[in-house]
């Protein structure tokens, strides 16, 4: 009876929360006819399947280093400027939207953009002289996903990593002026290896993002199935690819295992830099 | 005056390199946002005007937007319906496991942000059979996908009031209201609830801006909500597309801007330890 309190929230995170789960990933050991089968899970050694996940890992690791890079730009300038400042909540709010919210809408804003009839693509073509499509037209491929995929990658970073930025105290640089350091060790021997967990945290949450982000590229990728959240969608929408039945349990249970092992490793590097930000 | 500031030791950024690199950051961010701008006022005849924002609100066109329009009205259901869902179903069992069961605390944030870790492109996977069941019971309309989008708020609400509730002495205050002779429901309207109200409020803000930019579960549970209006009326009319992905990226803009205002703990970063 102690634990009644508690129970409209347990049962509700069971049924929308835990049952899908499981139905995800038993779908993919189970057959047509909803025997038991392993049949499934050897797609994922499919080669199709095979370049689809090469797709997904090289479009995240892409995205994952520029806008870690980037986005560690940021705030180191922006540790420059008062907590408080309007510039630092104007930018956490930007972040905020860019980094969680924008989905099918930076999608849009990129086919406004560098879209055949985009304004940065009619400049290059009309004053410069540049096609950028001469190739053909790359945004609505793979390759197109980088830009609009920064485009909430570099936010993310910002939101993520700021803090550890701020973290750095002011006593850290004296006692390295004292001791007779130069800026340059404050940020090889004090700075950097503080930073780095955080760092490589924030590079782990940015591939698992861009991992598991499906809008952006399903409103630029209207066909086809590139990367795994889409051939998610293919395979939900068709019921049947490659000839088998009940590929997206199997492809969700294969993002579910990456998924895992990526947030395993960012709570592992979390831990670490939390010893620095108390 | 150079002369008179102290000699930069720390890892501080000089003025000068701080606004080079916002700026030239800024500029690059600003331009799709600025393209989705110019685009919106392109006239079918060449030059620039308000033709298209003007055709959205024509009265003549109210059969081709119809969609549109239901799409917006489901989403602006499905927020408020989120923020309730989330408010009576997470925001007790947070202060119930703060007051009562404080060793359950790991627990309650392993599951909250569970979602993180199940995108929802997966959990979508699972969710089709647990919709073919809800739509037995309560039919097939778009509020139904509330229940799911409680789901995907909840890293994000549960940070925003975690923090909040490490910030106040829970346990301390209610103790001293039930000492005056308080009742629990007095104590929970006049003492916990007005102690939390920023974290409530960065919660809901947050959930309306998640639930407002979803797509995934809604076009796949093929319900209609805002995004997958948008998806659909861009195929024939990319204007009217990129206006309303405009005003809406705007006002997720204002949203986060008054919440930062607020000063609330929004999510910082996402820990999971």
């Amino acid at each position: 009876m102690k634990y009644l309190g508690l129970a409209p929230f347990a049962l509700y995170v069971l049924l929308m929360l835990v049952v899908p789960v499981i139905l995800a990933v038993a779908t993919g050991f189970t057959d047509g006819d909803g025997g038991f089968t392993l049949d499934n899970i050897t797609a994922l050694a499919d080669p199709v399947i095979v370049s689809t996940f090469g797709n997904s890992f090289a479009l995240s690791g892409i995205t994952a280093v520029v806008g870690a890079t980037l986005g560690a730009l940021v705030c180191y300038a922006l540790s420059g400027l008062a907590p408080g400042s309007r510039i630092r909540i104007a930018v956490d709010a930007v972040c905020g939207v860019l980094a969680q919210f924008g989905g099918v809408m930076l999608a849009f804003a990129f086919i406004a953009t560098i879209g055949i009839q985009g304004i940065v693509t009619l400049i290059l073509r009309d004053r410069l002289g540049v096609d950028i499509f001469a190739d053909g037209v790359w945004l609505y491929q793979v390759p197109g996903l980088i830009l609009p995929y920064l485009y909430f990658q570099v936010p993310l970073m910002v939101i993520t990593f700021l803090p550890a930025v701020d973290g750095l105290k002011v006593q850290w640089s004296e006692a390295n002026a004292t001791l007779g350091g130069s800026r340059l060790t404050f940020w090889t021997r004090i700075a950097g290896p503080i930073l780095a967990p955080s760092f490589l945290g924030g590079l782990v949450l940015l591939f698992a993002n861009a991992f598991s982000s499906y809008a952006t590229a399903a409103a630029l990728i209207s066909q086809g199935a590139q990367i795994v959240p889409l051939q998610i969608r293919g395979a939900l929408i068709s019921e049947t690819v490659l000839g088998r039945e009940n590929l997206a349990g199997t492809l969700a249970l294969g993002m579910i295992v990456v998924m895992v092992v990526l947030m395993g490793a960012y709570s592992a590097l979390a831990r670490k830099t939390e010893r620095w930000q108390r | 005056m150079a002369a008179l500031t102290a000699p930069r030791i720390g890892g501080k950024p000089s003025r000068w390199t701080t606004t080079t690199i916002l700026g030239i950051v800024g500029v690059i961010f600003a331009i799709p946002l600025v393209s989705m701008a110019e685009f919106t006022l392109r006239s079918t005849g060449g030059g620039y005007g308000f033709e298209h924002w003007l055709a959205l609100i024509d009265p003549e066109n109210e059969r081709r937007y119809r969609m549109l329009w239901a799409g917006i009205r489901n989403s602006l259901l499905l927020a408020p319906s989120t923020v309730a869902l989330m408010l009576v179903l997470l925001v007790p069992t947070m202060i119930l496991v703060q007051l009562r069961f404080p060793r359950l605390r790991r627990l309650l944030e392993l599951i909250c942000l569970l979602p993180i870790t199940v995108p929802a492109i997966a959990l979508v996977v699972g969710l089709a059979p647990v919709y073919s069941v809800i739509s037995g019971v309560f039919g097939s309309s778009a509020w139904t996908l509330a229940f799911a989008y409680g789901i995907l708020v909840l890293p994000f609400a549960y940070r925003a009031v975690q923090s909040n509730l490490q910030a106040i002495d829970l346990v301390t205050l209610t103790e001293a209201a039930r000492t005056l002779g308080a009742s629990w429901p007095t104590v929970i309207i006049r003492v916990i609830v007005p102690a939390l109200r920023t974290g409530l409020l960065a919660a809901s803000v947050i959930s309306i801006a998640v639930v407002l930019g979803e797509y995934t579960l809604a076009s796949l549970l093929n319900r209609q909500n805002l995004q997958t209006a948008l998806v659909q009326v861009s195929k024939s009319d990319p204007y009217t597309a990129v206006i309303l992905s405009l005003l809406s990226l705007l006002f997720a803009f204002a949203l986060l801007a008054v919440i930062g205002r607020v000063g609330a703990g929004r999510p910082q970063n996402r820990t999971t330890s």
